[in-house]
């Protein structure tokens, strides 16, 4: 399959179940609304030693957030609920309860509870306030700027993680600037993370490695400067690689985020210097969710 | 279907207790056994067809029509449908109320919503003293849900209340919020003597400075986001509850009953 001069190889992405909530932050502006988002999903890009992956979803306006401020909606993934629960009370306990100005809400309703501030509040100390306003409990936590108010609970629902693409591209510059495109493409969309540094990595990865200590290690199939050395996935003119990781709250808003994401690398077309899309994938066996270039695309 | 009905006939010397019309105790009955149920009054047994006109079968719609201030225990332990009363209502309207929805279209007599746990009552005229208050020798008053009045209240409001909401359009009496251990209780009025006392946490939130016995301490003014999310909750409901929002959230706080612990909180919008 050919779009605008690139080319859509006949492969596919391979992801995982995860497990997702969201939180919404606000502030007494959007800049302190940011920096607490920012820091609470900072150190956040993949769940292998990060513990999570998260990243702010969008920014939100005052009529959108419960306590009528500016605010931001954030997405939090980690492998199990176990480990989301840890992850949110550790991000939200180090990262807002500390950012002046902020409270944190629940983005998210399911059957599935995930403590929020149902631990933070004993930072009171005793003179935590608690309000259930329309079946919600809120606490009111005393702090030296004057209350830290959050949810008791938020819930966490399945999600999918690992979704991606690889952009080919003749030169580092030009795969750089096609996959920004896509990733201010994708970034439009709700209910979709793209947890890796400004939505883009480098260091795709295999599973296992020559070190029997490492669970995953570099992609050499798609690493140019091994072309010649190892069985190579890269025609002589391919100079650069760059992969677009997608983390969504369901396969379909994987699947859109990828469509999205590939359909604005093709507008650029081969001028831009992309020669050729691909996905990463463990040959179908370890990913639950599989996403096929070409179906998307059809 | 049609709406039950209860028509009183004529207004009673003695008090009538109303508990048994409530759409949990009604459900599957015909008029006919509503009808047959038997009533106390005074010392002897009425039927209710005796002493209302009993009409319609939707038994999740009660409509009670009475120029008597003297059914009490209308929608006793109700946990659905709806109760609308035109006219006043006597003594412990909703009491035990678990769910659905009460509207008085006058008057309620004492401990109106005493021991709910949820659902909505709610009064346009006024309301007598001990609403949503503990009955003499329960530990708790109102424990969850939400209680409406456009006129006024009596004394002791929240008297003991635990949790839930109690929203007051005009004035409240003396010993507003007394011995509150949680909830919250807006007055848009003017409040009595002693409001707070004895209160040990909860909150009160009030339109006018109120007086406050010497355990309270001022806390100063401060925006506080909390009003914002309690008075978002009520946008959807009639004027002057619904146009709450506009107040914003700025308020002077004083910190109470101190003789109990203190951690209560009376809320005067600045």
């Amino acid at each position: 399959m050919i779009r605008n001069g690139i080319e859509i190889e006949d492969s596919f992405a391979e992801a995982f179940g995860m497990n997702a909530t969201r939180l919404v932050i606000t502030a007494l502006n959007p800049r302190w609304a940011r920096i607490a988002a920012e820091t609470m999903t900072g150190f956040a890009t993949s769940v292998i030693g990060c513990g999570a992956e998260a990243g702010i979803e969008r920014e939100l306006s005052p009529d959108e957030t419960p306590d009528r401020r500016p605010g931001m909606s954030v997405l939090l993934f980690a492998m199990s609920g176990k480990d989301l629960e840890k992850q949110v009370e550790r991000r939200v306990g180090q990262c807002v309860l500390t950012c002046p100005t902020t409270a944190i809400f629940s983005g998210m309703s399911s059957e599935k509870p995930v403590p929020l501030g149902k631990n933070l509040r004993f930072f009171g100390d005793g003179h935590q306030i608690s309000k259930l306003i329309d079946g919600k409990r809120y606490w009111r936590i005393p702090v030296m700027d004057g209350e830290f108010l959050c949810e008791e609970m938020t819930a966490r629902r399945s999600a999918v993680g690992g979704g991606n693409f690889l952009v080919l591209a003749r030169s580092l510059p030009q795969a750089l600037a096609a996959c920004e495109h896509a990733v201010e493409a994708i970034r439009a969309l709700p209910s979709v993370l793209l947890p890796f540094p400004g939505g883009i990595a480098r260091s795709g990865s295999k599973v296992g490695s020559k070190y029997k200590a490492l669970m995953a290690s570099t992609n050499d199939a798609f690493c140019p400067t091994l072309r010649g050395l190892v069985d190579s996935r890269l025609d002589a003119e391919v100079g650069a690689v760059l992969e677009i990781v997608i983390n969504g709250l369901t396969e379909a808003d994987v699947s859109e985020a990828t469509r999205v994401g590939i359909d604005a690398v093709c507008t650029l077309g081969a001028d831009s210097g992309v020669i050729r899309i691909s996905a990463g994938n463990y040959g179908g066996k370890l990913g639950q969710y599989h996403f096929h270039l070409r179906e998307l695309m059809a | 279907m049609s709406a039950l009905t209860l028509r009183l006939s004529e207004s009673p010397r003695q008090r009538i207790d109303l508990s048994a019309f409530t759409p949990d105790r009604l459900d599957g009955a015909s008029i006919a056994d509503i009808q047959a149920i038997p009533l106390w009054v005074g010392n002897r047994q009425v039927a209710t067809g005796d002493l209302f006109e009993v009409a319609g079968d939707d038994v999740s719609d009660i409509r009670i029509a009475s120029n008597s201030d003297r059914l009490d225990s209308i929608g006793a332990g109700m946990s659905q449908g709806r109760i609308q009363v035109a006219g006043d209502a006597g003594a412990y309207l909703g009491r035990g109320m678990r769910g659905g929805e009460i509207h008085v279209s006058g008057n309620a007599s004492i401990l109106a919503g005493t021991g709910m746990t949820g659902g909505v009552i709610r009064i346009d005229g006024s309301a007598g003293d001990f609403l949503g208050a503990a009955l003499p020798g329960d530990r708790r008053g109102m424990r969850g849900g939400r209680i409406e009045v456009r006129g006024n209240a009596g004394d002791r409001v929240g008297d003991r209340q635990r949790r839930g909401t109690i929203l007051i359009a005009g004035d409240a009496g003396d010993y507003c919020g007394s011995r509150m251990g949680a909830g919250t209780i807006l007055v848009l009025g003017k409040t009595g003597a002693n409001t707070g006392f004895g209160m040990r946490r909860g909150t009160l939130l009030l339109g006018h400075p109120p007086e406050l016995p010497p355990t309270f301490n001022d806390n100063g003014e401060w925006d506080l986001d909390v009003i914002t999310l309690l008075t978002s909750s009520l946008a959807e409901l009639e004027p002057p509850f619904g146009t709450l929002p506009q107040r914003g959230k700025r308020v002077r706080r004083w910190l109470g009953d101190l003789g109990y612990g203190g951690q209560g909180e009376v809320l005067v919008w600045s």
